[in-house]
């Protein structure tokens, strides 16, 4: 199956979950706490034969939940092993509480989402209201559009987690079956290579070491507890630096940059369409049509949804005329999806802010095509040209 | 920017068309061309009709929405005709390679499809003499081959032996590929 190329590793042919398990194979974490669950279990089944085959050192931990694969994940983590798991949808949803102990610990757990849609009705198929749903929770969260990056970002998320500037947990999510269960190239890094650049584990705080007692997860009413959130949250906020280095270090030894967002074609766009995960890359190809046709079109894919960009985005959008927003979950009853809400409060003190619409689009695994996209593009092109927004919320791909 | 060639591939569940387009990423992997296969997932249920999907490419693929388009329309059981409407999305230039008993004429009458290429071949009758039993989706890779021109039989042979060689006894995978290479023989274009 191999066929040396590039700077270092090989070629393989692998779906998402795939590349995220051989990925975890590589990193050799201590501890993998897991539930199966649709369309995660591919991953988690094929990082159990890694384990069945002696191919890892891992401590497999079989939990009967997802709140107890966290629960692992979080005394593992904090006795100071390397952690991580994998979860989607409703098992992400069943993780909830546990998610927030995990960040207010400041627990380095890097976690894999396969995007699905939640119940009810019951749907196994992508979109992003499961990982939307964790964006407050206080994770990172990276998003991939393909399985390269599905596989890039998870060794990336434990350079993040680990940096002493960081100690947060880290979410990479793939879109469930579009990504997930798709066989695409994915180019993998030596063995050697993936563990030379996440390193060593040094535990900041662990609690087996027994010299340096300490104590995770106390009581902390009125008194303290509000300074904790405080420092909590300038910790995720002060990650950008280390986020943009660790990307830059992966593309010396990768030859593949990350940085906050991928940029597509916008140097000299008017009209911006904006997006997460797979649909970037259909976005692509529409933004290809389109300028073939004169359009001055451009894409913006944000990779790193928390912490939210806000500079780097202000300085991608202001500059263009209108703003077509792709928002793959819904925040009922609120302004828009969460995508949208977070563009325009950025803009919101812009000196010539765009126009900024929003489209709902694949709840479910409703799929979106290259003309959804460029429909979106030609109607922030029509709301400019009119000077006036006349529908802030649309959809696409739906049935009337 | 150049479209990439897309293939759809029918069959039931449980007859391996998922495989067989994973075998083919796998061929064109060894060939160095850029690809996708992908299944389209419902309700999994052995002998509910099922699609799985392949992209192929000499650069980059972005695109990840579903096939409506294809160049090329694989059939592997000759009893999907009359459940689903294999035509869908098929351009006048396009191919259909169906596992089918009977000559390219025969089919093009059955389905009404008088332009572009069909080819047929018994995939049925071939794997059960050989394999004792009806497996279609080897023979129907090497039925593809006679049309499909991105990739050796060759490099789809050892793609078999590689993907199969942890699952299948030594034996059991010689026979496949006998089918295989059997069905690019036997297939008629017309």
């Amino acid at each position: 199956m191999a066929k040396v190329m590039g700077l270092t590793g090989k070629v393989m042919g692998l779906n998402g979950n795939a590349a995220v398990a051989y990925a975890m194979k590589q990193i050799n974490p201590d501890v993998i706490a897991a539930y199966p669950i649709t369309p995660q279990t591919d991953c988690v089944e094929r990082f159990a034969e890694y384990v069945s085959e002696g191919l890892v050192n891992t401590q497999f931990v079989t939990v009967e939940s997802e709140h107890s694969a966290m629960s692992a994940c979080i005394g593992a983590a904090a006795a100071g092993g390397r952690v991580m798991t994998a979860t989607a949808a409703n098992g992400l949803a069943l993780m909830w509480e546990m998610l927030y102990i995990a960040s207010s610990m400041r627990l380095p757990i890097v976690m894999m989402v396969t995007n699905r849609a939640l119940s009810g009705n019951i749907n196994i198929h992508c979109d992003h209201s499961d990982t939307m749903g964790a964006r407050d929770a206080g994770w990172i969260q990276l998003f991939s559009e393909n399985a390269q990056e599905a596989y890039d970002n998870i060794i990336q998320a434990v350079k993040i987690a680990e940096d002493l500037e960081v100690r947060l947990p880290v979410m990479v999510t793939q879109d469930g079956f579009i990504i997930s269960h798709a066989v695409e190239q994915v180019k993998v890094l030596d063995d050697d290579l993936v563990q030379e650049f996440v390193g060593a584990y040094k535990p900041a705080y662990p609690l087996l070491d027994v010299t340096h007692p300490v104590t995770y997860g106390p009581l902390d009413l009125f008194d303290y507890y509000f300074e904790h959130k405080r420092s909590q949250i300038e910790a995720i906020d002060n990650c950008f630096p280390v986020i943009r280095r660790v990307g830059e270090e992966f593309g010396k030894i990768s030859g593949r940059k990350y940085d906050l967002l991928e940029t597509y074609k916008l140097e000299d766009a008017e009209y911006v369409v904006v997006a997460l995960g797979s649909t970037c890359g259909t976005a692509k190809e529409a933004v290809n049509l389109l300028r073939e046709k004169g359009k001055k079109v451009g894409l913006l894919k944000i990779r790193c949804f928390r912490p939210f960009p806000k500079e780097e985005i202000i300085k991608a959008l202001v500059p263009r005329r209108g703003v077509a927003v792709l928002d793959r979950s819904v925040s009922f009853g609120g302004f828009g999806g969460p995508v949208f809400t977070e563009i325009r409060s950025a803009l919101c003190d812009a000196p010539a802010r765009p126009f900024i619409i929003d489209f709902f689009y694949g709840l479910g695994g409703r799929d979106i095509y290259v003309e959804d996209i460029e429909k979106a593009l030609l109607q922030i092109e029509d709301v400019v040209q009119k000077g006036q927004v006349d529908q802030y919320i649309g959809y696409l791909g739906l049935r009337e | 920017m150049t479209k990439p060639l897309e293939i759809r591939w029918h069959g039931r569940g449980g007859q391996g068309v998922v495989t067989a387009s994973r075998i083919l990423a796998e061929a064109l992997l060894r060939e160095g061309k850029y690809f996708q296969a992908f299944p389209e997932y419902g309700p999994e249920r052995m002998g509910a009709p099922v699609k799985a999907y392949n992209r192929v490419s000499s650069t980059p693929i972005n695109i990840h929405s579903g096939v409506t388009n294809p160049e090329i329309v694989v059939v592997v059981d000759p009893t999907l005709f009359g459940a689903v409407n294999v035509l869908e999305g098929l351009g006048n230039d396009g191919i259909i390679v169906a596992n089918f008993p009977e000559p390219p004429a025969k089919l093009r009458e059955l389905l009404g499809f008088t332009t572009g290429t069909v080819v047929t071949v018994d995939a049925s009758s071939i794997s059960r003499e050989i394999l004792g039993r009806v497996v279609v989706n080897t023979p129907m890779l090497g039925t593809l081959c006679r049309v499909f021109q991105e990739v050796r039989i060759d490099t789809v042979l050892e793609a078999v032996r590689s993907q199969f060689g942890e699952k299948l006894r030594p034996e059991v995978i010689e026979k496949n590929l006998t089918c295989l290479k059997r069905a690019h023989e036997e297939a008629q274009v017309g």
